[in-house]
C-alpha cells in the first residue's frame, strides 16, 4: 500500500510540467508565473497567425516522417535479422547498431557535424537531420520490431515456402501482416522522437530551422512565451494521442504473433 | 568473410539482411567518431583547419583550469543525477513488477514513459516555471506560510540543473530495472521466506543482488546520456550551473573551433567511459564476494 502510494506520488512528479502547460496556455498574461489572471484563447490565434512556425513545423513533418520510415526499414532488416539463427559476429554487429541509445547525444551531433561540414563540405540541410535522426531513431525501431518478430513462429512462412510461394511473397502475405502493427508501432516513435528531437538537430540544422530549433528561439524572448505554451499544449496532445496507438497497435502485433506482452518500448 | 561456404543458407539471408542498418551504423556513426578523433589531433587557424599532429588541444585543456572544473562538474552532476533517479525509480520498478496485476502492467509502463516523449524542451522550461522566483513551489510555500520570501536556491544552480534531468531520464532508470525485476523466478523468493528469512532480508539477499543487471543498466543508461546535455544547464544552470556540454556547443557553434570542441568531447567521453567501467568492474566484484 505504502508502494502504491509512492508510485502514484512519482506519476505526479512526472507529469507536473505536463499539468502546468493548458494552465498557462490559456492564461490571460504574458507573464509565465502564479497567480493565474484569466481565461484566453488568444495564444492559439497567434499560432496560427506567426508563419515562421508554419514554417517550421513543415520541415519538421518532413523530417519525421522520412526519418519514420527509413529507420522502421532498417530496424525491419535488424530484427529479422535478430530472430533468425546465430551467424558470426551477430551480437556484436547488433549491438553496434543499438549504440547510438546510449551515446551522449552531443557526440552524435558534434561527429556528424565534423563530417558534413569539414571533411565532406555538404550544406546543413534537412537531409543533414533526416540522416542523424534515422541513426538514433533505429535502435528504438529495433527495440519494438523485436517484440514482433521475435515472437513469431518460422513455421508459418515455412508453410508457404512449402506450399510454392517464392521467399519475398513468403514474406509478404504471411510474415508482413503479423509484424504490421509493429511496424506502425515504430514508424511512430521514431516519427515523435524526430519531431521533438533539438540537441542534434541544432547542430546540424541548415537555413531552415527545425520546430524544437524554432521553439528554442522563441524561448529567448520573454514576450513569446506564451504562445510556446500553446504550441507546448497542442506538441503534448498531438504525442500522446500517436504514442496511445504506438501501444495499442504495439500489444495487438504482439498478439497477432502468438506472444505475450512483457511490457514496455525498451 | 573467411569461410562464409560454410554458412548455412539461413545464416547468409541473415547476414544480407543485417548488412544495411549495419552499414549505415558504421558510416554515419564509425565513421564519424573516428573524424572527431582525427580532428582533436589538428588545430584551428582562423578560418582554416591546420592538419600537423599536435596535442595542443589536449594540452590547452589540462592547462587551462576552466576545462577541468567545467568537466569535474559535469561528471559530479551526473553522477547525482543517476543516484537519484535510479533510487528514486526503483521502487516504482518494484512495485509495477511485483504488486501490479499482470494485466495492468503494460498500462504502468506507459504511463510512465508517456511524459519522457513530449516537448523535451518545453518540459525542461517549465521547471523553471515550477522552481522559480514566482514558481509554483515558492508561490505555494509562501501561499501556506512555511516561508516568508521566496527560496532562491531552486534556480539557476547546479541544484535546478539535477532536479531537471532527473526528472528527464526517469523512464530510462525504471524501464532496465523493471526488466530485471520480471525475469526473477518468484519461488526463490518464497525459499527464503520458508527457510526463514524475513521479507526485509530476502530483498536484499535475493531480490536486489538478482536485479542487479537491471540496476547497471539503468546507471549506465542514465550517467552516459546526461554528460551530453546542454540545454537543461543553459536553461536552469545560470552563471555557475553550465557543464561540459555548453562548452562543446560554444566551441563548435559560436567559437568555430571544430578541433577543440573535438577534445573537449573526447575528454568528456572517455572520463565517463571510464567510470562506467570501473563501476562494472566494482558491482562485479561485489555480486562475486557475496556468492
Amino acid at each position: 500500500m505504502k508502494l502504491r502510494i509512492y508510485a502514484i506520488a512519482y506519476l505526479i512528479f512526472l507529469y507536473a510540467p505536463i499539468f502546468l502547460l493548458p494552465l498557462f496556455a490559456f492564461n490571460d498574461a504574458t507573464i509565465i508565473a502564479f497567480p493565474l489572471s484569466g481565461f484566453t484563447t488568444e495564444w492559439f490565434g497567434k499560432l496560427a497567425e506567426t508563419t515562421a512556425l508554419h514554417a517550421a513545423v513543415k520541415n519538421s513533418l518532413i523530417i519525421a516522417l522520412a526519418t519514420a520510415i527509413l529507420s522502421t526499414l532498417l530496424g525491419m532488416c535488424a530484427a529479422r535479422a535478430g530472430a533468425m539463427s546465430r551467424f558470426p559476429g551477430k551480437g556484436g554487429i547488433l549491438g553496434f547498431v543499438m549504440l547510438p541509445l546510449v551515446l551522449p547525444e552531443i557526440i552524435v551531433a558534434v561527429s556528424l557535424l565534423v563530417v558534413m561540414r569539414q571533411i565532406l563540405g555538404l550544406n546543413l540541410s534537412n537531409g543533414t537531420i533526416i540522416a542523424a535522426h534515422v541513426l538514433i531513431c533505429t535502435p528504438f525501431s529495433i527495440a519494438i520490431l523485436n517484440g514482433a518478430f521475435q515472437n513469431l513462429d518460422p513455421a508459418m512462412e515455412e508453410a508457404a515456402l512449402d506450399l510454392g510461394e517464392s521467399r519475398w511473397s513468403a514474406f509478404r502475405l504471411v510474415t508482413l501482416p503479423l509484424v504490421m502493427p509493429g511496424i506502425i508501432s515504430s514508424m511512430l516513435i521514431a516519427f515523435t522522437i524526430s519531431l521533438d528531437e533539438f540537441i542534434i538537430a541544432f547542430f546540424l540544422t541548415g537555413a531552415n530551422p527545425t520546430m524544437p530549433v524554432y521553439i528554442w528561439g522563441l524561448l529567448r524572448f520573454p514576450g513569446n512565451l506564451p504562445i510556446v505554451m500553446a504550441l507546448g499544449t497542442l506538441l503534448v496532445a498531438l504525442s500522446i494521442i500517436l504514442l496511445t496507438i504506438a501501444e495499442i497497435l504495439r500489444r495487438r502485433g504482439i498478439a497477432r504473433a502468438g506472444g505475450t506482452d512483457k511490457g514496455g518500448f525498451l | 568473410m573467411a569461410g562464409t561456404h560454410n554458412l548455412t543458407g539461413e545464416q547468409k539471408r541473415a547476414i544480407w539482411l543485417v548488412a544495411p542498418p549495419f552499414i549505415y551504423a558504421v558510416l554515419l556513426l564509425a565513421v564519424p567518431l573516428f573524424a572527431i578523433i582525427l580532428f582533436s589531433f589538428w588545430t584551428q587557424d582562423f578560418m582554416t583547419v591546420d592538419r600537423t599532429f599536435t596535442f595542443n588541444n589536449y594540452r590547452e585543456i589540462m592547462d587551462k583550469p576552466i576545462y577541468g572544473s567545467l568537466l569535474k562538474r559535469s561528471i559530479f552532476v551526473s553522477a547525482t543525477v543517476t543516484m537519484v533517479t535510479v533510487v528514486l525509480a526503483y521502487p516504482v520498478a518494484y512495485f509495477v513488477s511485483f504488486k501490479v496485476h499482470p494485466s495492468r502492467k503494460s498500462l504502468w509502463l506507459f504511463l510512465i514513459t508517456i511524459p519522457f516523449w513530449t516537448s523535451y524542451l518545453i518540459r525542461v522550461f517549465l521547471w523553471k516555471v515550477i522552481l522559480g522566483y514566482n514558481g509554483v513551489i515558492n508561490s505555494g510555500l509562501l501561499g501556506i506560510g512555511i516561508i516568508d520570501e521566496p527560496l532562491t536556491f531552486i534556480l539557476y544552480n547546479v541544484n535546478a540543473v539535477i532536479i531537471t534531468l532527473a526528472h528527464a531520464f526517469a523512464p530510462f532508470a525504471i524501464l532496465p530495472i523493471f526488466v530485471a525485476l520480471e525475469k526473477i523466478d518468484r519461488s526463490l523468493l518464497e525459499a527464503s521466506q520458508d527457510l526463514g528469512e524475513s521479507k526485509f532480508r530476502t530483498f536484499f539477499r535475493v531480490t536486489l543482488p538478482l536485479s542487479m543487471p537491471g540496476l547497471v543498466a539503468a546507471v549506465l543508461i542514465v550517467f552516459i546520456p546526461t554528460i551530453g546535455d546542454y540545454v537543461t544547464p543553459e536553461l536552469m544552470g545560470g552563471a555557475g550551473g553550465k557543464l561540459i556540454a555548453n562548452m562543446i556547443q560554444l566551441q563548435f557553434l559560436q567559437l568555430n573551433n571544430a578541433p577543440l570542441g573535438s577534445a573537449i568531447a573526447i575528454v568528456a567521453m572517455l572520463s565517463v567511459t571510464a567510470i562506467s567501467l570501473v563501476f562494472i568492474l566494482l558491482n562485479r566484484r561485489w555480486l562475486r564476494g557475496r556468492s
